[in-house]
């Protein structure tokens, strides 16, 4: 049971670490895709908004880190 | 060139993941087979990697089933997340916010736990579940990586390639040196992938919300340059605040 609890939260592991890192890149991807999908932004801008929106919250996450320690 | 950026591009971010990944197993391998002996390290990886094939030829076949507008999106939203954590680590790595990754660190670290469990009677048994941990755990990820940046333009066979190259490169030069790799530089590696993958993860994301990039897949490149210049930029300007230890302890 232990190996697969150890697996399972590896597995998590995988996608988060800082915890709002993750949250905020999900927030971005679903607000871009409900602007493209339901407020007809075209796709390219979307796609743009969401490498602009992952740089800003990387920037964040690791001065966020920076600043704890 | 056009035809070949996606392809280039795949086996060295499956190559560069993987080599990655492959030396953390092989530091706990060669830990349980010097510690302890060869038969539970090697009989640890061999079912550790049982277990992989078998998740690989249960999960492979339904991803065929899956739309490849879905496919690439949900692949490059995990991707954005997988990546972005790489790089997040890698940029705190470098202005030394967080430690490095240290090889010979985790091979003494692996090494006193064995020492410690030698008179156990399932000593045998704990040495051979941590080689399988380890195996499993980094293969786990060397998959969702060659799946990752393969599935999505149908290149799996040539992100498997990429992996295999580095597994094979791995064993033969532990072979040849028979330590831990220490001296491979795993940050510039993990910064490189960290780029890579998250460059992947918005390329499709953005396909898969139906954007057409312009240059198709050579916006791959420039997606990776933009964020390798936004990520020097970062670890730049962190150096020259006081964010970082070594400015702390400067003042």
């Amino acid at each position: 049971m232990n190996i697969v609890r150890v697996i399972f939260s590896e597995l998590v592991g995988m996608f988060v670490d800082d915890g709002y890192l993750a949250l905020l890149a999900l927030i971005l991807i679903a607000a871009v895709t409900a602007a493209v999908k339901l407020l007809a932004l075209p796709p390219l801008p979307g796609a743009y908004l969401l490498l602009a929106g992952c740089l800003v919250i990387l920037l964040e996450s690791v001065r966020r880190a920076a600043s704890r320690r | 060139m056009h035809d070949l950026t996606p392809i280039i591009s795949t086996v060295t971010a499956a190559f560069l993941a993987s080599f990655v990944e492959v030396v953390e197993a092989f530091t706990i391998v060669l830990a349980v087979g010097v510690t302890r002996s060869w038969r539970p390290a090697l009989t640890g990886t061999a079912l550790a990697l049982v277990v992989l094939a078998a998740l690989v030829l249960a999960f492979g076949p339904l991803l065929a089933l899956v739309p490849i507008a879905t496919l690439q999106f949900v692949v490059g939203v995990l991707l954005i997340l997988f990546g972005m954590r790489w790089l997040r680590k890698a940029i705190l790595r470098s202005v030394g916010v967080i430690a490095l990754h240290d090889e010979d660190a985790a091979f003494s670290k692996e090494t006193a736990e064995l020492n410690r469990q030698a008179s156990d009677k399932r000593a045998d048994y704990l040495a051979g579940l941590a080689a399988f941990k380890a195996v499993l755990l980094e293969g786990v990820e060397v998959v969702f990586i060659v799946i990752a940046v393969g599935a999505a333009h149908g290149q799996t066979g040539y992100a498997s390639l990429g992996a295999l190259a580095a597994l094979i490169l791995v064993t033969l030069i532990g072979l040849v040196v028979h330590r831990p790799l220490a001296r491979v530089p795993e940050n510039a590696l993990k910064f490189v992938v960290g780029l890579m993958l998250t460059s992947f993860g918005i390329f499709w994301t953005g396909e898969g919300i139906g954007a057409e990039w312009p240059g198709a897949d050579l916006a791959l490149l420039a997606i990776f340059a933009v964020i390798a210049l936004a990520s020097f930029a970062i670890v730049r300007w962190m150096r020259g605040t006081d964010l970082t230890p070594d400015r702390r302890a400067a003042r």
